[in-house]
């Protein structure tokens, strides 16, 4: 029990001390699920929004592939872009693996499906009323999604920090692309393994209470914003 | 003007409209009287060009409203539905609504959310939330958004439905002011006789998907020429 007292206080202490290799770590994880995210939510959130407003053939199946590919497993995710992205694959040429951008593509590719569900679900939400009403004043299909977005808002910020919670608090998908290299793609859950792996118990709880404390802020941040626009 | 011939429209295999022929002149006010199920919604639903699964005519100022998806003549009427419906915005962003989609200048906007705003009793509430209203003036919110628009064809569904005596004055007042102002052909669906009466110079009595009856308010409530519109002007018709 004394190591888990001592781990913590310590733990405090790193993160005080600003440790320039925590500071470095954070800094990616935040880059790394940050940028995953907005680039997720700019395609799934028009991508969800257009399968609910519009009929076309094979919808259903395409809202269960989506549904189900919401569970992805972030290893399969992982290996799927270690495949793409290694010498021998498609995207070989572009030197990408064990850097953040295949990390950013495992990423995205594991939560797309988050935002895109999540959007349709948000999306179908919205009273019929509400798109009777755009359209009878004269709202074409973008201003008609426009308004439904509008409509869908707070659900569709459950949908954003649903899918950076998913990404920043993976760790398969990251491992496998990024390789965990220090000073390079090392982020927080891989680092968290790794320190915990070699027993570095203080410096892996410093970790996660950075990890919990970005969520936690980031969580609290879009909240007040989106309070406010209320 | 507005030409309907046979129009039929079916969901689920059972007829909601049955061979309707009606003719709304360009600048009256036309009230859609009869009971519940009667397929007036419906009715107004497809002038508005919101659904287009029917069979038959419709032609509004000569041009088929199933067909087209001419976006000059969706912009050239508008509907106020019997839910109060806004959006979750500010009052002064749901009324200017239509005008921005219709790409109208800032100033105007301003002047005739203002002007309109006024008219509906809801002066100086521009900056309030509309989710945050009551249901009657979510109604007058609604109607102005309509109304703003100065629409060649004003829609209107039961849109006193619900609402307290002052709120109907104030609705009223607002539909008599567009026809007679801008010379909006209005269409009018209510289960108010009175209200039929009090606006509107020709009605049509509607009933199970049937249009019994059109002609002018006074004749077509006062001297029916079909039994079942006798019913129920005179109250006999449990609706």
């Amino acid at each position: 029990m004394g190591y888990i007292i001592d781990g913590f206080i310590q733990a405090i202490l790193l993160i005080l001390s600003l440790n320039p290799e925590i500071v470095d770590i954070a800094s990616l994880s935040l880059k790394v699920s940050g940028a995953s995210t907005l680039l997720a939510s700019a395609i799934g959130i028009p991508l969800g929004t257009f399968i609910t407003l519009n009929d076309f053939p094979f919808k259903r199946l395409s809202k269960n592939v989506i549904y189900t590919l919401m569970g992805l497993p972030p290893v399969v995710a992982g290996l799927f872009v270690f495949l793409m992205v290694s010498r021998a694959g498609p995207l070989g040429t572009y030197g990408l693996l064990f850097t953040p951008t295949a990390m950013v593509i495992a990423q995205v590719l594991l939560i797309l499906p988050i935002i895109t569900g999540f959007t349709i679900t948000a999306t179908r939400a919205v009273d019929r009323s509400i798109i009777d009403t755009a359209v009878s004043l004269g709202a074409g299909q973008f201003h008609t999604a426009l308004i439904v977005l509008n409509e869908a808002r707070q659900a569709l910020l459950v949908a954003v920090l649903a899918g950076f919670g998913r990404a920043v608090a993976e760790v398969g998908a990251v491992m496998i692309v990024g390789g965990d290299i220090r000073w390079s793609t090392r982020v927080l859950t891989t680092s968290i393994v790794l320190e915990t792996r070699k027993a570095e118990y203080s410096m892996a709880i410093a970790l996660g209470i950075i990890l919990l404390t970005l969520s936690f802020t980031i969580n609290m941040a879009l909240n007040l914003i989106q309070g406010e626009r209320k | 003007m507005i030409v309907i011939k046979g129009l039929t429209r079916s969901m689920g295999g059972k007829a909601i409209l049955r061979d309707i022929d009606l003719e709304v002149r360009d600048g009256e006010v036309m009230a859609l009287v009869g009971p519940s199920g009667a397929g007036k919604t419906t009715l107004l639903r497809i002038i508005n060009m919101l659904d287009r699964q029917y069979e038959g005519n419709v032609t509004i100022d000569g041009i088929d409203a199933g067909a087209s998806n001419n976006m000059d003549l969706r912009r050239s009427m508008a509907m106020v539905f019997q839910k109060p419906v806004v959006f979750s915005m500010s009052v002064y962003d749901n009324v200017a609504y239509g005008l921005r989609l219709r790409k109208v200048p800032r100033a105007e906007i301003d002047r005739s959310v203002k002007d309109v705003l006024s008219l509906l009793d809801m002066a100086g509430r521009e900056n309030e939330y509309a989710r945050h209203l009551s249901g009657g003036e979510a109604q007058r919110i609604a109607f102005a958004r309509a109304y703003v628009l100065k629409p060649k064809l004003l829609l209107l569904d039961e849109p006193t439905a619900n609402l307290d005596r002052n709120n109907v004055a104030i609705i009223e007042k607002a539909v008599k002011n567009i026809n007679e102002r801008y010379g909006t052909t209005v269409v009018i669906v209510t289960h108010s006789l009175h209200q039929a009466r009090r606006l509107a110079g020709r009605a049509a009595f509607m009933m199970d998907g049937e249009l019994i009856e059109a002609g002018d308010t006074h004749e077509v409530f006062e001297s029916p020429s079909d039994a079942r519109t006798r019913a129920f002007v005179s109250g006999d018709m449990v609706f």
